[in-house]
């Protein structure tokens, strides 16, 4: 399984990159991680005319924390977002999220950045820039403009960057004070694309008694990440209480949700894990935001 | 291979700086065995999944067989020939895989030593469920994984036997 | 010198692998052309047009070849293999598709280029035009019939076979109870990390081949080789390099690209290589495992099978080029270590437009033991009895050994077996995985809400299976000792199990010994690496040949040292008078002096020449019936196969909501006779077990109603990761020698996969009190069957 014959640059800036992109058309696909990419030339289901390797730009491989995101840049690799503890402090999701994708070589290469470009439904950072309502900013000749999380997905594999821009950073906001995270899924084997994910943001009150607000988005259930506002179903619902119940955000993900079968899982079963696992990252973001409201590390 | 514009790639191979001229296409996995003639390493899928390919690039194991020669261009590799000392001595994590039992036809394991070599670095005393982890993204068909997490074990003991491990907070 | 037999010896072949310094196929060749092949995109077309013009264009190509360049006896179907007076359709493919293409992937054209990439371009752009053809696909459309694989086989029936023992019919009809099943098990496959791999160099001046394959029998590649190319096999060499494992899938042969390559690398003047890929390997070697079984079974109310009938139908794929070893296997080894009055096998080999189907790890023994152990547990949750204690009443009793089934086994000799203990076995398993006291466990879990189960599976599995195997040991004059034999190796350790009986036989420190398998120039005469066989063939065969040689060592030393050869020893490679160390020399001197010769190389030389005087005058140096050096060579044939058995048990968690299985113990308790080494047997083990749970819960080939492989790579074919198999695998030995050959050996190499579909489909209808009957069985099965049941 060799890739067919391409051309090849490899531009010094984002300037260069952008231009390379302009004047060589639809048919060049921009090479960061190349993880997903490069099997695919490799199978010869993807057949781009031209590679434009943006791994020479160093200057894209930033981690910035501010007060409202943490901005990944578009080098930023996989492992190197996940070994940042800032970060993880900071939207601990983001750490959560990367435990589940692929396995650390696979990490040590591809980009985060990259893979919500590639906008794989069965991703789970899409999932998350979907769920916390972040944004990529992408560059082109015509100038950069800042796509948002529910605009960015199209479809499968789809997203909303025209064939002449580059993604440079995506921002995912941080995490609020009485909030938590959880995440879940379940693969076949540990480390392969999730039959079903779900990731969870919750608040509680300020005291932090009870849930004042809950979201949950999904990967592996439609043709892009599915956000549900699960708050009707949660809302002052105890916090504090291991023994609580949230039943009720199983008959939520139930009647929102109409994920399809394939060879590895029926349509029914995917609907089973989205209700359980919505339940147990819920409780997950629930106990964080508890623990955080309470002093502990969040 | 004829015809196809070629490009330099510079590396550094095991310490020893190495050039080809190679299409962009040309796998890493390919420039190292046949251009380079390295055939410690081995390609199982290329589809990224098997990891027989494992490479260290730039001291981080990567997937030879997902990465383009070109693109590694300037990089520092290290391949299975590059593990043992300088006089031949196998190394820690090479001696605990002859120990153990941990290759059977030995095809994975290339991949399986340097994934181990670079993983040991970082945490040189996993416990049972970090040295799974550890291995947890290379496939092997003959030995059921069994002692190959064992022979994880004894490597972080010989390596510490042999005063190699970096201190606790020291620089790997 | 302790005895090496039996040591957990540290293999000799590692040094090199762990270095990075074997040598597999695509290591091989660096100046040779590669080969690509264009495969059929369809399960079942005709072939209107090829045209190749285009493809010719591409830089870099040196031929392209279709069917209709193949001379007349390339151009024939590939041999088939193993013939049987029931296979009465029997068919194979084309080296290059003819007419028709019968799966996804079979090769329809050639092309041999500088390269593989340059290669795969062209085969890119030769344009095959087809005329699709209905697919059949899976075992109930092969039956139905509706439409055929191949026009002149009707029913898509290969083959039907019965055997039996007894009146089955009416032993089932008279007996006080009756049970009737319906079990079904998906396809798997070996899938190696290394795919095949071929390398051909001709030699024009001497008008020989040399071949390197990545295969199980090299003897076999080159009897089929000699005869497709018409070349004497003299003048044909196989060579196996390193291979990267082989689980069966490597034993067929020759593959259309072991002909084809050689063929064109005679016709280019060039060396020629073919490295498979991933995809290839799915979809253009071989599959196995897919069967589906209807059983009547007549049992008392002890639980004592009476009479068992089983009707099977499997699927053979496309072809047949390996016959029906697999469902004989089955049909045969699915009675286990039990004893039913009566038995009735019936089956159907059924073609489909799918990959062809061939022995792969248990070759038909994982399918005949679930179909057992499910049937045997039906009738103890049907009788409300003990699953141990049933099967405790079923057992052959060692007593009763050698017991004959009275079936024919897949080497043409009676089913007998030779030897075991299944009532010890069962024994040391209960107390392994602590049966008696998990009822209680299980209790106290689900009080906790979690769901426990427990499984048990018991099998038989005949070993050692013939004709023979042969072993060569030569003495050097250095005193190292070479070995050869001529079957194979995929990484069971051959170069040190071989040495240690050496070692032993000879006297000869490990170290000093060297073992090549596989290797036609060295020995050439073999048939191959299968049905767990090296151990009892070519350990005993070389064990034999170094015992010749230990003979001639000891005559001639006696000779020289002017002492009886009863009088000796060999230890540490010293002939030397027993109790006196300083009285002897080493074998590399006793390997000198059996060798006369008129010219003095060195001074060792010059003490055996004939002029160096001593010797009796009146004699011949070389005697009549005599040789020159120290060699062995020893066959072994033996009488029949020998039968090696084991049992494991799983205990499971299951996730009531996810229904994720989790494997909490797996434990083996094992017998093959004594053993060797038994950290290689133990690999072996672990190697096996990982296989059968993957089979059980992980690995199906997923065509769809087209033909199409969907999930022909490692992304969506789940070969399991170290998170998929048990954390430990807990092994307890039992060891009944064999009587059957000169080491009391029996084979060990596949017995970790066979019951694991059985033990673990046990443990999760334990958990759930949900009938079982179909393998793999995903959580989403499980989920579904859960639905299905009212759960």
């Amino acid at each position: 399984m060799k890739p067919s014959p391409v051309g090849y640059s490899r531009p010094h800036s984002v300037a260069e990159a952008v231009q390379a992109l302009a004047s060589l058309g639809p048919e060049a696909k921009v090479l960061a991680g190349g993880q997903s990419l490069v099997p695919l030339m490799s199978l010869r289901l993807a057949r781009p005319e031209h590679l434009v390797d943006i791994n020479r730009l160093t200057e894209l491989g930033y981690i910035d924390i501010s007060g409202s995101n943490v901005t990944v840049g578009a080098l930023t690799r996989h492992a190197g977002l996940l070994a940042s503890t800032a970060a993880g402090r900071a939207q601990p999701l983001l750490a959560h999220a990367l435990r589940c994708v692929a396995h650390p070589a696979i990490r040590n290469r591809g980009t985060t950045v990259g893979s919500l470009v590639h906008a794989d439904p069965a991703g789970e950072m899409p999932a998350v820039l979907a769920l916390l309502g972040g944004s990529v900013r992408v560059a082109s000749g015509r100038g950069d403009r800042v796509i948002e999380a529910a605009d960015f997905f199209l479809g499968p594999l789809e997203s909303a960057l025209e064939p002449d821009e580059l993604a440079v950073e995506a921002r995912f906001p941080v995490l609020a004070p009485a909030a938590g995270t959880g995440f879940a899924e379940v693969s076949r084997r540990r480390g392969d694309y999730a039959i079903c994910g779900v990731a969870v943001l919750a608040s509680l009150t300020d005291d932090g008694s009870s849930i004042r607000q809950a979201a949950a988005a999904y990967l592996s259930v439609g043709p892009v990440p599915v956000v549900l506002d699960l708050t009707d179903a949660v809302a002052a619902q105890p916090a504090g209480d291991r023994a609580a119940s949230y039943a009720g955000v199983r008959e939520l993900a139930a009647q929102h949700l109409r994920p399809e079968g394939d060879i590895h899982a029926t349509a029914a079963y995917r609907r089973q894990l989205a209700g359980v696992l919505t339940e147990r990252a819920l409780r997950q973001a629930v106990a964080a935001a508890a623990a955080r409201i309470g002093g502990g590390r969040s | 291979m004829t015809g196809e514009e070629l490009h330099e790639v510079a590396l550094t191979v095991n310490g020893t700086a190495r050039t080809a001229r190679v299409p962009a296409r040309r796998l890493l996995s390919d420039c190292i065995r046949h251009d380079l003639g390295l055939t410690g390493t081995h390609v199982g899928c290329e589809h990224g999944v098997c990891g027989a390919c494992t490479v260290l690039l730039d001291g981080a194991p990567v997937r030879s067989c997902l990465l383009l020669a070109v693109s590694a261009d300037g990089c520092d590799i290290t391949t299975v020939e590059g593990l043992a000392a300088g006089d031949g001595t196998l190394s820690p994590v090479q001696q605990a895989f002859a120990e153990c039992h941990g290759l059977q036809c030995g095809f994975c394991t290339p991949g399986f030593l340097t994934t181990i070599t670079a993983g040991l670095k970082a945490n040189p005393e996993p416990d049972d469920e970090q040295a799974r982890e550890m291995v947890g993204g290379n496939l092997c068909r003959c030995t059921g994984y069994q002692n190959i997490v064992a022979s994880v074990h004894r490597a972080a003991e010989l390596t510490r036997a042999a005063g190699l491990a970096p201190r606790p907070g020291a620089p790997a | 010198m302790s005895s090496l037999f039996g040591a957990r010896v540290q293999r000799v072949e590692d040094d090199r692998l762990i270095r990075g310094r074997g040598a597999y196929l695509d290591d091989l060749g660096a100046d040779a052309l590669a080969a690509a092949f264009v495969r059929s995109p369809y399960a079942h077309a005709r072939i209107t047009g090829i045209d190749v013009s285009a493809a010719l264009e591409v830089e870099g190509v040196a031929a392209i070849y279709t069917h209709a360049d193949l001379p007349d006896r390339l151009g024939q179907p590939l041999p088939l293999l193993i013939p049987h007076p029931d296979l009465t359709h029997g068919r194979t493919p084309y080296p290059l598709a003819k007419e028709e293409v019968n799966h996804v992937g079979e090769a329809v054209a050639m092309v041999v280029a500088a390269d593989r990439y340059l290669a795969e371009d062209a085969a890119d752009l030769v344009d095959v035009s087809y005329e699709e053809l209905p697919a059949v696909v899976g075992i109930e459309a092969a039956r139905e019939a509706a439409d055929l694989v191949h026009p002149d086989v009707p029913g898509n029936r290969a083959a039907n076979s019965v055997q039996e023992h007894g009146d089955a019919a009416a032993v089932i009809a008279a007996a006080p109870r009756r049970l009737e099943l319906d079990l079904h098990i998906e396809r798997s496959a070996s899938t190696p990390l290394e795919g095949r791999g071929v390398l051909a160099r001709w030699d024009e001046h001497a008008g020989q081949l040399r071949l390197w394959t990545s295969t199980q029998t090299s003897t076999g590649v080159r009897a089929a080789v000699a005869a497709r190319l018409g070349l004497a096999l003299t003048d044909v060499d196989v060579i196996t390099p390193d291979v990267g494992g082989g689980f069966g899938v490597k034993i067929v042969h020759p593959w259309p690209e072991e002909v084809l390559v050689p063929w064109a690398a005679r016709l280019l003047g060039r060396p020629v290589k073919f490295t498979e890929d991933r995809r290839e390997h799915f979809i253009a070697s071989a599959h196995e495992r897919a069967q589906l079984h209807h059983v009547t079974v007549g049992f008392d109310d002890d639980g004592r099978i009476r009479g068992l009938s089983v009707r099977f139908w499997h699927d053979n794929g496309a072809y047949v080029p390996y016959g029906l070893i697999v469902p004989i296997v089955t049909s045969t080894q699915l009675l286990g270590p039990y004893k039913p009055d009566a038995y009735r096998v019936e089956f159907d080999s059924l073609y489909t437009n799918t990959v062809l189907v061939t022995p792969y790890r248990g070759a038909g023994r994982p399918h005949g033991c679930f179909v057992m152990e499910r049937t045997i547990d039906a009738i103890a949750a049907e009788l409300g009895l003990d699953r141990t204690v049933v099967r405790e009443r079923n057992f052959i009793q060692p007593g009763e050994m050698p017991y004959d089934q009275g079936l024919m086994f897949q080497d043409g000799r009676p089913l007998s077996y030779d030897s075991g203990d299944y009532p010890a076995l069962l024994a040391k398993l209960k107390q392994l995985i602590g049966w008696d006291e998990f009822a209680a466990r299980k209790q106290a879990a689900a009080a906790a809400g979690r769901r426990l189960g427990i499984g048990l599976a018991c099998y038989v599995e005949g070993t050692g299976v013939g004709p023979y195997e042969g072993g060569h040991v030569l003495v050097e004059t250095s005193g190292k000792v070479k070995v050869a034999t001529g079957l194979t190796t995929q990484g069971q350790g051959h170069q040190t199990v071989l040495a240690q009986l050496v070692a032993d036989e000879l006297g000869v420190p490990l170290g000093d010994i060297e073992v090549v398998t596989g290797d036609t120039r060295r020995f050439g005469y073999a048939v191959g690496t299968f049905a767990s066989r090296t151990a009892v063939m070519s350990g005993s065969a070389v064990t034999l040949a170094a015992r010749k040689a230990r003979e001639k060592a000891l005559r001639v030393a006696a000779n020289a040292l002017e002492v009886s050869a009863d009088d000796l020893v060999i230890e540490d490679g010293i002939v030397h008078v027993k109790g006196d160390p300083d009285a002897g020399m080493s074998l590399g001197t006793v390997a000198v002096l059996s060798n006369p010769l008129r010219y003095a190389f060195d001074e060792a030389a010059a003490a055996a020449t004939q002029f160096a005087g001593g010797g009796d005058l009146t004699r011949p140096p070389v005697a009549e019936d005599d040789e020159p050096g120290i060699e062995g060579r020893a066959y072994f044939s033996p009488v029949r196969s020998t039968f090696a058995s084991g049992m494991h048990a799983a205990i499971v968690a299951t996730d009531p909501d996810t229904a994720e299985v989790t494997i909490l113990r797996y434990c083996v308790v094992h017998d093959c006779g004594r053993l060797i080494n038994p950290r290689i047997v133990e690999g072996q083990i672990h190697g096996g077990v990982a296989q059968g749970v993957a089979g059980a819960l992980y690995e199906r080939m997923a065509y769809d109603e087209y033909g199409q492989l969907q999930n022909a790579s490692f992304m969506d074919f789940l070969m399991p990761y170290v998170s998929e198999v048990p954390r430990q695998i807990e092994i307890d030995h039992l060891e009944t020698p064999s009587p059957l050959n000169p080491l009391g050996v029996k084979g060990a190499g596949e017995a970790g996969v066979i019951p694991g579909a059985a033990v673990l489909a046990a443990a999760i209808e334990d958990a759930e009190g949900i009938a079982i009957t179909s393998m793999p069985i995903s959580p989403s099965d499980l989920f579904e069957l859960r639905r299905g049941a009212g759960a």
